[in-house]
């Protein structure tokens, strides 16, 4: 199998999943003017009311309309996003409001509407510290590729260009950061799904996990330098990836197995966090075979100089 | 070989432990010699507020972003505030400080989360302002340079900032007493440095008026008649006894040293919980049955040793998640889930490198040691990777009282701790018990070749 002969294919693959990703990030951005996703009250500031009713449904006008009789100077909530939530309730997102007003509002649903309406779920989120939040998880984002790319560094020291294992790590989790906001931006435009914490909890796993599997390759990489001293740099990284490939094919599996698991039976709540993650997870394993270990191929014969043409290896 | 006898007792024992632990709620040693319990603990999970319903809040000191408040500050005013929340009743309220400015609240179980957090946000601020010569209407609201640097004479709409002289936080105590015409007052006595800048005060502003303001509004706005240096004073106002003992008790436990405001509720029914909970549950154990299916299938004997590993690893996980404890939140159950998956990651590691030493024609005793020194650097690498996410994960969750965030990363890197020690002891433990005396060129379709 001769993955490294094919390197340019895969990297068009990864375009093919990216470009759109971005084009609906532009549009989201477009559309919110604050930033190529759409953000939850974690990282906006606002309230998230979901209640279950017993009885007769209210209209989705009705709620608007008793949301904007409790609208104060102090919290504007009118104009709610009211949203059904499976057959009998509705998610209610607005402005930021107290718990106060939130209990007003659910004791008047209950004497207007005259059904029974149980919380199954109220926050709220001060805007000043969802833009603190937004902030320190740009910065955790920063920090986790810093320490891993130092941490990748040091572990390779002893091969040859050790920088350049670090840097492949890091560019393969980029493609995996970049498939996972595009397909949230993608997702968020055609079904309304908003970044929350657990998004960015599912966006941090995916960057373990990504540099997890690139290292497993890596680690054959380094193995082999030292084995095959006189073959051909290329076909070295081939036989790693051919290697290694059984490996990633099983763990991959297995993952795969029980995110599965949790996406059809683990319920509604987590359902959007552990999507993301199975795409990040999938992209993952894609990338630590089909990016990172060619970026060290392409680094190695400095391809930039040729226009990004091959070097005929014989394989 | 006697090394690993002592690792196959060690692993049986731990397996026993972990049984007792996994199904027991409490757990008692009892000293045979007197009857007494020598270790007596309650090991039952601990559950998220996400999982069994229940209000958690954050909460921020309502002060210019660049005051500085000091960690006692913020730790007294998190006792003042548990101290509070305690009087309502509701169990297991936990309080934490989150970063220098913010205290986490969490109330497993409350269904009027509207009523917890109006107990919270009595601040009781109580503030003695100088009023100067012209002292604002009692009741009326006011604007005080609290907590201010450098602060303006008025406000930009263009209302007085008062200067305020000291706050409840410098109150020793307060208590309800009658004034010789018969209404409710309350006496209070000053901190030792508060007595000496309430002297100098008064002293040097005879004949003016000093408010004494609660939460920003004016109770009371008495002459200074004579200089108060012994730090023993009074609050008069039309007070019924029961305002005037409210007001004692806010002032004895409830003088905040900084004023707090709610910058982040979040209220989950228990009815979402308890669906969360079967669900998760459910979704977890088809998810291990699942992998258990595909190791069997896919190596074979090997393959069915690790599904023993797998369960010794699902064992030790429960037993430590329940005996740190280890708050169990729905995305911390995602974490274990995830976390399954990871710790065969290491066992197919060190099979698929069984598998090519054995192909290469070694003896199984020699395979197994060679295969298990050739993945250990992978291993050890990929692993430390995914723990350096979440130590990263677990910061950015504690600044923020995000206990979702935090629950996560701590079962994930508690998973993969376990699972490296079930890959590298249980696994190879077993493969050499069962394995050593066995010819590969006798069965070698066990191996998967």
């Amino acid at each position: 199998m001769n993955i490294i002969k094919n390197r340019y294919v895969y990297f068009f693959i990864s375009l093919l999943v990216i470009i759109p990703g971005l084009v609906f990030m532009g549009l989201n951005w477009q559309r919110t003017k604050v930033g190529p996703l759409e953000l939850g009250i974690d990282f906006r500031g606002g309230s998230l009311l979901e209640v279950q009713i017993d009885g007769t449904l209210p209209s989705v006008t009705d709620i608007s309309s008793l949301y904007s009789e409790f609208s104060t100077e102090t919290e504007p909530i009118v104009d709610p996003v009211v949203q059904s939530l499976g057959t009998d309730g509705f998610s209610i997102r607005s402005k930021t409001m107290s718990d106060e007003t939130k209990g007003k509002i659910v004791a008047e649903m209950e004497t207007r509407f005259g059904s029974k309406v149980t919380v199954l779920n109220f926050s709220s989120v001060s805007p000043s510290v969802g833009a603190e939040v937004t902030v320190a998880a740009g910065w955790a984002i920063l920090a986790a590729a810093a320490a891993i790319l130092g941490y990748i560094w040091w572990a390779f020291r002893s091969v040859e260009h050790a920088y350049r294992y670090g840097t492949a790590a890091i560019l393969a989790m980029l493609h995996d950061v970049l498939v996972v906001v595009g397909v949230e931006a993608i997702l968020g435009y055609f079904l309304g799904w908003e970044a929350d914490a657990l998004f960015l909890t599912a966006l941090l796993t995916v960057i373990g996990f990504s540099v997890h599997d690139t290292i497993v390759v890596f680690d054959r990489v380094r193995e082999n330098s030292t084995v095959y001293r006189r073959v051909e740099y290329e076909k070295m990284v081939n036989h790693s990836i051919v290697q290694t490939l059984d490996r990633s094919i099983t763990t991959q599996l297995t993952v795969m197995f029980t995110l599965f698991a949790l996406v059809l039976f683990g319920g509604d709540s987590i359902r959007h966090f552990v999507i993301i993650l199975l795409v990040g997870i999938f992209s993952g394993t894609y990338s630590s075979i089909f990016n990172a270990a060619p970026i060290l191929v392409v680094w190695e014969n400095r391809e930039w100089t040729t226009w990004f043409k091959r070097k005929e290896a014989t394989i | 070989m006697r090394n690993r006898n002592n690792w196959l007792i060690l692993i049986v024992i731990l397996v026993a432990f972990s049984l007792w632990i996994d199904l027991s709620k409490n757990i008692a040693i009892i000293n045979p010699f007197n009857d007494k319990p020598i270790v007596e603990r309650n090991v039952d999970v601990k559950l998220g507020l996400d999982l069994r319903g229940g209000l958690q809040a954050l909460l921020e000191a309502d002060v210019p972003a660049d005051t500085v408040i000091t960690t006692e500050e913020l730790t007294n005013a998190k006792n003042i505030l548990q101290n509070r929340a305690n009087a309502l009743g509701v169990s297991e309220i936990t309080m934490q400080t989150a970063g220098d400015r913010r205290i986490v609240a969490e109330f497993p179980g409350v269904t009027n989360p509207e009523e917890v957090v109006a107990t919270l946000k009595q601040t009781a601020l109580l503030e003695f302002v100088d009023m100067g010569s012209t002292p604002a209407p009692v009741g009326s609201l006011i604007q005080t340079d609290f907590g201010v640097e450098n602060p303006a004479a008025t406000t930009d709409t263009g209302e007085t900032i008062y200067h305020t002289v000291i706050t409840g936080a410098g109150l020793e105590t307060a208590s309800v007493t009658r004034s010789q015409a018969g209404a409710y007052e309350i006496s209070f006595i000053l901190k030792p440095d508060s007595t000496n800048i309430f002297a100098e005060y008064t002293t040097a502003n005879r004949g003016k008026f000093l408010a004494i303001v609660l939460d920003k509004q004016v109770v009371s706005a008495p002459t200074i008649n004579d200089p108060i240096t012994d730090g023993q004073g009074v609050i008069t106002g039309n007070f019924t006894q029961e305002e005037a003992q409210t007001l004692a008790v806010q002032l004895r436990s409830g003088a905040l040293p900084i004023p707090i405001k709610v910058v982040e509720s979040r209220t989950i029914g228990a009815t979402l919980g308890e669906e969360s909970i079967r669900k998760s549950v459910l979704a977890g154990l088809i998810g291990l049955s699942v992998v258990i299916l595909f190791m069997a299938f896919n190596y074979q004997l090997p393959g069915l040793i690790a599904d023993m590993a797998l369960i010794c690893y699902a064992l030790f996980s429960l037993m430590l998640f329940k005996l740190i404890p280890v708050t169990l939140t729905l995305p911390g159950i995602a974490g274990f889930i995830l976390s399954v998956g990871m710790a065969v990651d290491a066992n197919v590691l060190i099979f698929e490198r069984l598998k090519e030493e054995l192909r290469a024609g070694r003896n199984i005793r020699q395979a197994i040691d060679l295969a298990w020194s050739r993945a250990w650097p992978s291993i050890r690498d990929s692993n430390t990777s995914t723990l350096i996410t979440c130590v990263i994960l677990f910061l950015f969750g504690n600044t923020f009282g995000a206990s979702m965030v935090k629950g996560f990363s701590v079962t994930l890197a508690l998973g993969v701790g376990i699972s490296l020690f079930t890959a590298i002891i249980v696994t190879r433990t077993f493969l050499h018990t069962v394995l050593d005396g066995m010819k590969l060129t006798d069965h070698p379709r066990w191996f998967g070749l």
